[in-house]
């Protein structure tokens, strides 16, 4: 275990410049998610349109993980349909062993699967770091099944 | 300086090593490591005296009623209690409240009544008072802190009239160190009629506790915060109040008769103990008090106070760091909550981890303080008997790392 993995100058660089942080102000859903053990929160803005993530907006405050991987989160869904950003949580899950499976990281093409996403691996190294990275991805899972009903 | 290190050797987890380094625990306000003396005690019990106590006729029922019993006598002889029968064995610190929230609230409390207390208090001194406020129709109303997290008192003759039935104050905060202010409380509230419940789960474990000075009517604290084990703490009370109170629990153990429709109850303090106790937890906890009045709760204190006071100043050479609590060791618990430029407190954690120091991160059960003070966390470094000036330093060390893992300018 080292702390250089766990803290990637893109996981940092995340923390400190959040990407899509704010609100949506047409139509969309809204989900909360919130570590109770820790106090860190999360919220989450998406638009769907014809089945595609149009827009996404975050909120909330916490450590450099929840929110580096809420930030990353928000911007690896835009322009995909339900379908991928289905398949994006499966594989950020088995990515953070959270789903049992293959890690999906494909080591000869970095960066193809999961994009910056993939810098959030070293925490699976730090099993009690695992669900603040995965605080975001569970918060849309709420606000997919309200999309989806 | 008050040096307790040769009291290390008592305490075995501390040889160890975390991530290749030596053990910093810097966490004994969250609960503090045991020394051999309380394992042997528990141990003593299991292998050679347990029964269960209060019922049997037979010689190990006698020998394990007689050592859970002198365990009674010894904790309440470490907070100067009148009567050792004031002193009811409760899981802990939270079941301590509740049974007071519970007993006392339900009967005593109605709509328009308040219940008092500060803006310092752990959620175990909040939220069962919260749950019989609902049944109730009481209200909560709570004293502010001021700018040196000390609970501001200068407007209790304002707050604190006829309708306030209950106040319940920490003796000293798990987060910011504050002692509160229990006998200014506790004399403003006798004078209209209200009780006095004291949170002492940080005040009992690190300061010298008198009932009798106190002026409280309750005090609840618990064994694992003080070098005992975990699953068993204790409510002292006033006997007055305590044989008014209704038991929050029934059960065995707890009656004098049963009918179909009807039971009668123990006295106290056996009518707040239903089922079988913990006894060998009991038994730890009269070792680990025995352990404590040999080192001196003076001594406790004072070193307490030292390691405070050179923690204080070794953080202030840490740019962009903030404590949370009063600046005076001398007036203030050794609870350190801080944060450090923008590293979230469970980065800190984690890196400091890495180092073997061992600290808490997060809101500590605290919330509305958290947001009172507009942090969401905070660290905090904390302190018992067997702490030393090494420990603090390899905090701060961790810090500088931190800084530079975070490229803090």
């Amino acid at each position: 275990m080292s702390l250089e993995e766990l803290y990637r100058s893109v996981i940092l660089d995340h923390y400190r410049n959040p990407r899509r942080r704010g609100s949506i102000e047409g139509d969309h859903v809204h989900a909360e998610g919130l570590n109770p053990s820790c106090g860190d929160e999360f919220a989450l803005d998406i638009a769907v349109e014809d089945g595609t993530v149009v827009d996404a907006a975050i909120q909330g405050h916490g450590c450099s993980i929840s929110q580096a991987s809420g930030s990353m989160m928000a911007e690896a869904i835009i322009g995909k349909s339900l379908l991928e950003v289905d398949e994006l949580i499966h594989k950020f899950k088995l990515m953070m062993a959270i789903e049992e499976g293959e890690n999906p990281i494909d080591e000869s093409k970095p960066g193809a699967v999961l994009g910056d996403l993939e810098a959030l691996q070293g925490v699976r190294k730090f099993p009690v770091r695992i669900k603040c990275a995965d605080l975001p991805w569970a918060t849309l899972q709420d606000a997919l099944r309200e999309v989806t009903g | 300086m008050t040096d307790l290190r040769h009291l290390r050797k008592d305490f075995p987890v501390l040889e160890r090593t975390v991530n290749g380094k030596p053990l910093a625990f810097l966490d004994s306000a969250a609960s503090t490591q045991k020394p051999v003396q309380v394992l042997e005690a528990m141990d003593d019990l299991y292998r050679n005296h347990y029964a269960n106590v209060h019922r049997g006729s037979y010689q190990l029922s006698i020998e394990s009623t007689a050592a859970y019993e002198s365990a009674r006598v010894r904790v309440a002889d470490f907070i100067k209690a009148p009567d050792p029968n004031e002193l009811v064995f409760t899981k802990g610190t939270t079941a301590a409240i509740n049974h007071v929230a519970y007993g006392w609230g339900l009967d005593n409390l109605s709509a328009g009544d308040r219940i008092l207390l500060t803006k310092v208090e752990h959620h175990a001194n909040i939220v069962p008072w919260q749950i019989i406020a609902r049944h109730t129709g009481a209200e909560l109303v709570y004293l502010d802190i001021d700018e040196d997290f000390q609970v501001d008192i200068s407007s209790l003759d304002d707050i604190l009239d006829e309708r306030v039935k209950v106040v319940g104050v920490t003796a000293m905060s798990n987060v910011t160190g504050t002692i509160g202010p229990v006998r200014e409380l506790a004399d403003a509230a006798h004078q209209i009629g209200a009780i006095v419940v004291v949170d002492g789960a940080q005040a009992v474990p690190h300061s010298p506790v008198n009932v009798s000075e106190m002026g409280a009517d309750f005090l609840a604290f618990g064994a694992h915060k003080m070098l005992g084990p975990t699953g068993i703490g204790a409510l002292w009370g006033r006997m007055e109040l305590l044989e008014q109170m209704e038991p929050a629990e029934g059960g065995g153990e707890m009656i004098t008769d049963v009918r179909l429709h009807e039971s009668t109850w123990a006295p106290v303090p056996q009518k707040f103990e239903a089922g079988t106790p913990p006894i060998a937890e009991a038994v730890g906890f009269g070792a680990a008090v025995e352990y404590l009045q040999k080192v001196g709760m003076d001594a406790v204190r004072t070193h307490e106070i030292d390691l405070t006071r050179y923690a204080l100043q070794r953080l202030a050479e840490i740019p962009d760091l903030t404590v949370y609590g009063p600046a005076d060791p001398d007036n203030r618990g050794g609870a350190i909550s801080f944060t450090l430029a923008d590293i979230h407190a469970h980065d800190l954690a984690t890196i400091l981890d890495q180092e073997g120091v061992a600290v808490r991160a997060g809101h500590h059960c605290a919330k509305p303080l958290m947001r009172h003070l507009e942090i969401p966390a905070t660290a905090r470094a904390s302190f018992y008997v067997y702490s030393i000036r090494e420990e603090v330093d390899q905090l701060v060390d961790g810090l500088h790392h931190a800084r530079e893992v975070f490229g803090v300018a």
